[in-house]
């Protein structure tokens, strides 16, 4: 018994219909007890008012756009070393969840800066990078619509996510370089000494566990839907060969 | 390898576009330009580094098809792939038949066409250091573009998708390279970053470029 077992689509199919609705229910329970929590039992902050609350939306997506990426980033080394069809899926079926997550984070954080830098947009180094990482995931994304052999547009799709990854690191590294910036530097680090107060901190944490299992059970979703979009592809084939 | 070289410059010159358009294309978005953004001089003196890496990285952009769909379409790509020539000097050789009939000519042009711009005296030898520099990066990843989309009916709206984010780190540290050396400031961060990023993409794109190009040949 080992963890490749569930590359195969049947055993996936099965072990994830029997995860997906736990997954769904605790990412809903998360994000409704985070999101009250946070909305409406939180003190407002004494120079940014109510407009900190933003940060539950925020701070959550940006942090899913990127591991996003990176779940991407391992699925496709999984294909290219192990040549299991489920993973080339996930990383099909995490990419559009990533996009959106990104602009979640790029959208609230313009309506966040608006109040408080007076602008909704600023070229910022960390602005910057993300909108560098939604070109990236649309072009990942264009790449796999255009290729229609899917084993192909597989492996196409994977080399450009590991040589896309090497080049969003280097974005992020030469766009800090390039300009300073509004955005503030990490304050959830654990090391920092500077952190978010816990008032704010512990429903931040809910929202960001709410957002983490939202991810997992879209991508169980996708894949599974994905999985059943290429049998039904395989059954019609087979048919209009007999 | 220097066959190939030499056959893949012979096409480029004698079938046209590849010199000439990337040039004409170079020189009309630099004469667009003042069109935009208006004639007063100060205005353009602070523009022109990074127009003239921009129109150089446009122009760039317009020929990366070329490299390899002709070969694709005729077969020859078949045979190069099947010859005693590993596939990663077959693309190595595209990308610098590449950059020699559009990277080097828009080198030379630059500091042409900075004269237009009003670029600052101090800024003309950076300029055409960091685009000789940086341009060579352009033609390698270009390649890798050309050949993850070799095999669509319409790769070229597509292409630029995929290698137009691949630019960005290419095009900050050039144009800063430019913009710096024409403030008289000290270029040198910049472009050691620069001149890294060349040598790590030259060095390590060739195998993903060949990779793909055996996928996309299978």
């Amino acid at each position: 018994m080992s963890l490749w077992e569930y590359a195969n689509p049947k055993k996936f199919l099965a072990l994830s219909g029997k995860v997906l609705p736990w997954v769904s229910g605790l990412a809903l329970a998360c994000l409704v007890i985070g999101l009250v929590w946070g909305f409406f039992f939180t003190p407002e902050d004494y120079r940014q008012g109510a407009t900190v609350k933003i940060i539950y939306l925020h701070v959550p997506a940006a942090l899913m756009a990127i591991n996003s990426w990176l779940m991407m980033l391992v699925a496709s080394l999984i294909w290219i070393v192990r040549r299991h069809h489920v993973s080339a899926l996930a990383a099909k079926a995490a990419a559009p969840v990533g996009m959106v997550m990104t602009v979640i984070a790029l959208v609230t954080g313009a309506i966040w800066g608006q109040p408080m830098w007076g602008t909704w947009w600023a070229w910022d180094p960390r602005l910057t990078s993300f909108l560098i990482l939604f070109l990236f995931y649309l072009g990942y994304m264009a790449l796999w619509d255009a290729i229609e052999n899917p084993d192909t547009a597989a492996d196409l799709t994977s080399i450009l996510c590991l040589v896309g990854s090497v080049f969003a690191v280097l974005s992020r590294y030469a766009v800090l370089f390039w300009n300073q910036g509004l955005h503030q530097g990490a304050s959830l680090s654990m090391d920092a000494e500077e952190n978010v107060a816990d008032v704010f901190w512990y429903p931040l944490l809910v929202c960001m566990a709410g957002f983490v299992l939202l991810f997992l059970a879209l991508v169980l979703l996708r894949t599974r839907t994905e999985i059943r979009a290429r049998r039904i592809k395989a059954i019609l084939a087979r048919e209009r060969a007999a | 390898m220097i066959a190939l070289l030499r056959r893949d410059l012979a096409l480029a010159v004698r079938a046209g576009g590849g010199f000439g358009l990337g040039l004409a294309f170079f020189l009309i978005v630099v004469v667009l330009v003042p069109f935009g953004v208006g004639p007063e001089t100060p205005l353009l003196t602070a523009i022109a580094p990074g127009v003239l890496w921009l129109g150089a990285l446009l122009a760039c952009l317009l020929s990366l098809d070329r490299i390899l769909a002709l070969d694709w379409e005729d077969g020859s790509l078949d045979l190069m792939a099947t010859s005693p020539l590993p596939l990663e000097g077959v693309v190595t050789i595209k990308a610098l038949a590449h950059w020699v009939t559009t990277g080097l000519p828009l080198v030379l042009a630059a500091p042409v066409l900075g004269v237009l711009l009003n670029l600052p005296g101090p800024g003309y030898p950076w300029l055409t250091l960091s685009l000789a520099l940086g341009t060579p990066a352009l033609s390698v990843l270009g390649t890798f573009g050309a050949a993850l989309t070799v095999g669509l009916k319409r790769g070229g709206l597509l292409l630029s998708l995929l290698v137009l984010p691949l630019y960005v780190p290419t095009l900050i540290f050039g144009a800063e390279v430019a913009r710096r050396g024409a403030a008289g400031l000290d270029p040198m961060t910049p472009l050691l970053m620069l001149a890294g990023i060349t040598c790590g993409t030259i060095a390590l794109l060739p195998f993903a470029s060949a990779a793909v190009l055996r996928m996309n040949l299978r």
